[in-house]
């Protein structure tokens, strides 16, 4: 005799029971693309009536079609490439080799707590001081060549990286870790089942960060002292007042963050599609 | 309940205690708890908050150590969880970054004893008899509470564990879900056929779902009184407007309220 419930029909549910996202319309979708849209063209519209009227002096400020004109012209004749071949070289091999180093690291150090007693010091210590300060020493050691800028490169991204995968392994939510044990789970299963996948959002997030500092390793590397790239590119036209190619390569430098951004953006996504808030 | 029938959980004078850090004082949570639950009986503990009910299942699943006392679960004394017992935890513990199905195969991934798509199919299966088929690849936050609730008998079930552990499984929920759930449950564990030790805090959940509802004393708990639920055993919600109904609630209620009172009016 068990307690058997009179009418044993389990009451399969639907598909559509399922929570619906609300439908907005074509407006509200896009409102605040459209709303950011018209007030950049606002400020270049503003930007170049200012320099065109004299009402501001073009050689400080330059102009968006002074701009456009430069830039134009360095990609015409060619100028550009070899900076920009120098640059996208540092940048590959700085920030990936962080990644390569940052993400394993930082997961063994959130997994195994006595790792992180030793290493700790040190990554808190690297961490808080700004890299830039490392500049002078990493110049004596490597020189100014391409070692150089991978150097900077690579102290500035790790960090970020190695510290949010770290935390994301150490605060997996207790929850899930009594979920894992109560199925008897062992510690290499915890670790492949609860503590992996929970670190993945702070993981993205470390690749995010790294990314800015990334980008401020290439551009201060280069400023120090090189023969090529954005920022010598850069530091050379500003030595020389040609505000207009300043102008480009700031432009260069945050067109690639904001691409770069994107791209990890869709990584994340991919990854996330598991998390409320990226289906809105 | 007919005496013939197997035991399946025994329990023999459980005691736990641990020391507190804060505190710096050793914390008596289990005085010594005499339980014994046969083969397709379905047995709540009701008590008051704090009082250690939630860390007798735990110990029942061997999540944490008994200090002195054993417990046995098919006449083997359990030292650590095993595939002979699994919990129900509340809906929060669905992992997010797992589909329904692949939440319910969970167990039986750790397990290893199925081929993958063996256990695929097994978790098809109970996805299915907890009444979720066309969710199998929906993720747990595209669920309402009761919906994940059901994932989560599918994953203990999934196992097939002799003994069905359920820690306050409709905590969360609404009471209209909470009551619709109540009787799912008791369709899904007939189905199944299992045994099963649950804990609640809702009186009436308690009575509705189960033969016999046994009452911890305040902490350290000590078990105050076992009460029989008379009732028919088919049971549909109706059965919660019944006199005697009323009356086990009243009597049970008490019970509780005497223990609840007590220590707070004598400290």
């Amino acid at each position: 005799m068990s307690v058997t419930p009179a009418d044993d029909e389990i009451v399969p549910l639907r598909e559509d029971a399922a929570v619906a996202a609300p439908t907005a319309s074509t407006w509200q979708r896009n409102e605040n693309f459209v709303l950011g849209l018209v007030s950049v063209i606002a400020f270049l519209l503003f930007w170049e009536f200012s320099a065109a009227s004299g009402w501001a002096n073009p050689l400080f400020t330059s102009s968006p079609s002074r701009i456009w004109t430069a830039g134009y012209e360095m990609f015409r004749d060619g100028s550009i490439y070899s900076d920009l071949a120098v640059s996208a070289q540092e940048f590959v091999l700085g920030y990936g080799l962080a990644v390569i180093v940052g993400v394993p690291l930082g997961i063994l150090m959130g997994w195994y707590s006595r790792l992180n007693a030793v290493l700790d010091p040190f990554v808190n210590a690297l961490y808080a001081t700004p890299r830039i300060a490392l500049m002078p020493l990493i110049i004596i050691w490597f020189g100014i060549d391409l070692s150089a800028k991978i150097a900077i490169i690579f102290l500035s991204t790790v960090f970020p990286i190695l510290v949010n995968t770290m935390t994301g392994v150490r605060t997996m939510e207790r929850d899930f870790v009594k979920v894992a044990r109560s199925f008897g789970a062992s510690d290499a299963q915890l670790f492949r089942t609860v503590a992996l996948p929970s670190s993945v959002p702070n993981l993205l997030t470390g690749l995010r960060l790294g990314l800015g500092h990334a980008l401020i390793g290439i551009v201060v590397g280069e400023m120090y002292g090189a023969s090529a790239g954005i920022g010598f590119m850069m530091q050379t036209a500003g030595a020389t007042f040609q505000t207009d190619k300043v102008m480009v390569g700031i432009l260069i430098i945050a067109a690639a963050g904001m691409g770069l951004t994107q791209v990890l953006r869709m990584i994340e996504r991919k990854f996330d599609v598991w998390r409320p808030d990226h289906h809105v | 309940m007919d005496n013939s029938r197997q035991v399946k959980l025994e329990a023999r004078d459980v005691r736990l205690a641990f020391y507190n850090e804060r505190m710096k004082r050793q914390l008596t949570v289990l005085a010594g708890i005499d339980l014994t639950v046969r083969e397709g009986e379905l047995v709540a503990i009701v008590g008051p908050s704090g009082c250690g009910k939630s860390t007798f299942l735990n110990a029942v699943d061997g999540l944490v150590k008994t200090t002195r006392g054993e417990i046995r679960v098919d006449g083997r004394i359990v030292t650590a969880p095993g595939p002979d017992r699994a919990m129900v935890f509340q809906q929060d513990s669905l992992f997010p970054w797992r589909t329904v199905l692949r939440n319910v195969m969970y167990g039986l991934e750790l397990q290893k004893r199925l081929p993958q798509e063996a256990m695929k199919k097994r978790a098809a299966d109970l996805v299915e008899l907890v009444g979720l088929s066309g969710f199998a690849q929906h993720y747990p936050h595209e669920l309402s509470g009761g919906m994940r609730q059901r994932v989560n008998i599918a994953r203990a079930l999934a196992t097939d564990p002799q003994l069905l552990l359920l820690d306050e499984p409709f905590a969360a929920l609404d009471a209209q879900t909470r009551e619709f759930m109540q009787s799912e449950l008791l369709k899904i564990l007939a189905r199944a056929g299992k045994t099963a030790l649950f804990i609640t805090h809702q009186i009436d959940e308690a009575i509705f779902l189960s033969h016999r509802v046994v009452v911890f004393s305040a902490r350290p708990a000590r078990i105050k009184e076992i009460v029989e639920v008379d009732l028919p055993v088919d049971r549909t919600l109706d059965v919660k407007l019944q006199p005697r109904f009323r009356v086990l609630q009243d009597h049970i209620w008490r019970l509780i309220q005497e223990e609840s009172a007590g220590p707070a009016m004598a400290g």
